[in-house]
């Protein structure tokens, strides 16, 4: 693998898989938990939470990027306190590409898993608390078995989206070779430059092979969910 | 252990405003569907969480709004039996019969109740591969294995066809006589309630209208919450004789009732369920009459109804029979409470 690509590609390729991981996995809890508030629970500002969790779908991903920018950047009133405090800075760095993309996939992410909470029959998680099982038991044991489908579909979406995530990270962590270049990024920077389609092209097929892959395992892990958990 | 319930709720326009006490046995809250029985059950079980009232099973205070107390489902000790089972589709049957398991205090052995509902050859299926009689069958395990200080069972047989009926009633009775948890029974069928009740609470519009002993309550013209036609006492009778000819010989007191297709033992005490429509009236003993059933019977009261027919009560060995016939018939025959009759028996059964 290393042989067939450049170090550069090679980079490109690892930081994308490593910033989809971590954008999937660590917006997945806030995932589900925005989509069982939307999905079950009645309050004030409902639609508001949910136009913000779906403003990344439709406003232009560079002007999210810059709003991320504004926000997180150095000398945004959240990224200030954050590096003030913890010593954490996310801007132009690979946990910014991160975040970027972690908030573009969040709404395919919150979509597939409310729909899968909408789903469930209330009165199964009635009749498991009549049995004895307090709010959270109910929701471990009835609830989120039974949504594991939706839960799997919109992860594999939200790491798809992550994977390709363009607009919004080249604006708020520029396209830094080793640091903050993802596979798309770097497929865009070898297309810039003289003869380096040949390197755009690896770029594409892998990240073709790896979206396909992500679909089809999605699908078989899916099925046996669902099989296990409807028969 | 008396399960005390008053509770006052408003629903929109509906307002529900009961009380009563659920004693040992089996209690039904009997009425037509939108009197609020659901709701009243829904309270107990803490799925609804009434405006105003108090309810107890003994000395355990489940709500009393006055101390501003209301525990939430899970710390009620209640099994409730939903009319559609509701078992976890995820989960096998065992893991749905243990799934409160945990959480019960008295860890009630789990094999007596495998066996008493007959479940040993599905534990391990899916609640998708059971027959609706199965799945009702495992939601009653379920709920008598999360250690319930109550049982409550919302019109538990009326997804299940008539046949699958027959086959689930026998457990229900089988609570009532040898688990020895009150139950909390809501039905609309006249038929189980008289099979079933040990006590019967009429409900009529968000209000309880009558209650009592099923026998005395059944057998009350007044009380006919699902309509005239399904009015009927239920008697209490011994068998003491099957003949060969595929009748059995009942008693009740001193007098013999004679019907087919009884199958319990001689000695056995059962409920017959005798229909109002199905019980003719005679100044005299009629002669040359193919109804096996003529029983001397003594006029209570006459109830006259706002149409063409009139509820006559009578007395026959001790126990209380209904009989439905026409304002005609009571002018016709000069019908008074008092007046010594022969009561015509066109149908008898079994309570099912």
């Amino acid at each position: 693998m290393t042989d067939w690509l450049s170090p550069a590609e090679w980079q490109a390729v690892s930081l994308s898989l490593r910033v989809a991981f971590w954008a999937t996995v660590l917006s997945l809890p806030i995932g589900i938990f925005t989509a069982y508030a939307l999905a079950r629970w009645s309050f004030v500002g409902k639609q508001v939470l949910n136009g913000i969790v779906h403003l990344p779908l439709v406003l232009p991903p560079v002007v999210t990027g810059y709003l991320l920018l504004l926000t997180f950047g150095r000398r945004g009133p959240v990224g200030e306190f954050l590096e003030q405090t913890f010593g954490i800075v996310v801007a132009f760095r690979w946990t910014g590409a991160v975040l970027a993309a972690a908030i573009m996939a969040f709404p395919l992410m919150v979509r597939a898993i409310r729909l899968s909470i909408e789903a469930v029959d209330p009165k199964l998680e009635e009749a498991a608390s009549t049995l004895g099982a307090s709010r959270a038991w109910v929701f471990m044991t009835v609830t989120l078995p039974l949504i594991l489908p939706g839960i799997l579909a919109g992860s594999i979406l939200a790491f798809a989206k992550a994977m390709g995530e363009f607009g919004a990270t080249i604006t708020f962590v520029s396209n830094i070779p080793g640091q903050t270049q993802t596979l798309p990024s770097a497929i865009y920077a070898f297309l810039q430059v003289p003869g380096g389609e040949a390197s755009a092209l690896r770029l594409v097929i892998i990240a073709v092979i790896i979206a396909m892959g992500a679909l089809l395992l999605s699908e078989v892990v899916s099925k046996r969910i669902a099989a296990r958990v409807s028969a | 252990m008396t399960v005390a319930v008053q509770i006052t709720h408003k629903q929109g326009d509906f307002t529900l405003d009961v009380a009563f006490d659920a004693p040992e046995g089996l209690t039904v809250l009997f009425g037509r569907s939108g009197s609020g029985k659901t709701s009243v059950i829904n309270a107990i079980a803490g799925l609804l969480h009434p405006d105003a009232g108090r309810i107890a099973i003994g000395g355990h205070v489940l709500q009393d709004s006055a101390r501003g107390l209301w525990l939430p489902p899970h710390k009620r000790r209640i099994g409730y039996v939903f009319q559609d089972a509701r078992l976890f589709p995820h989960l096998s049957v065992r893991q749905n019969l243990t799934y409160g398991h945990r959480f019960s205090a008295t860890k009630a052995a789990i094999d007596p109740v495998v066996e008493m509902l007959g479940l040993g050859d599905l534990l391990n299926r899916r609640p998708a591969a059971l027959s609706g009689g199965e799945k009702q069958r495992v939601a009653i395990g379920r709920a008598l294995l999360s250690g319930p200080e109550l049982i409550l069972a919302d019109e538990p047989l009326a997804a299940l066809d008539e046949a699958r009926k027959d086959d689930i009633l026998p457990y229900f009775e089988r609570l009532r006589d040898e688990v020895g948890i009150p139950i909390v029974y809501v039905s609309h069928a006249a038929g189980e309630v008289a099979r079933l009740a040990t006590t019967v609470v009429v409900m009529d519009q968000g209000r309880v209208r009558q209650m009592g002993p099923a026998g005395e309550v059944l057998s009350d013209p007044s009380v006919t919450p699902v309509g005239v036609r399904e009015a009927g006492a239920m008697i209490e009778a011994r068998v003491g004789a099957h003949s060969d000819d595929g009748l059995s010989d009942l008693l009740i007191g001193d007098l013999v009732v004679t019907i087919p297709n009884c199958s319990r033992q001689i000695g056995d005490l059962v409920r017959l369920r005798i229909a109002a429509q199905d019980v003719m009236i005679a100044t005299q003993a009629p002669q040359g009459i193919s109804a096996l059933n003529v029983l001397p019977a003594t006029i209570k009261s006459i109830r006259m109804g706002d149409g063409p027919g009139a509820m006559v009560q009578m007395e026959v060995g001790g126990a209380t029979l209904l009989s439905r016939i026409t304002r005609r018939s009571v002018q016709t025959l000069g019908l008074t409470a008092g007046q010594k009759v022969f009561a015509v028996l066109k149908a008898v059964s079994v309570a099912r």
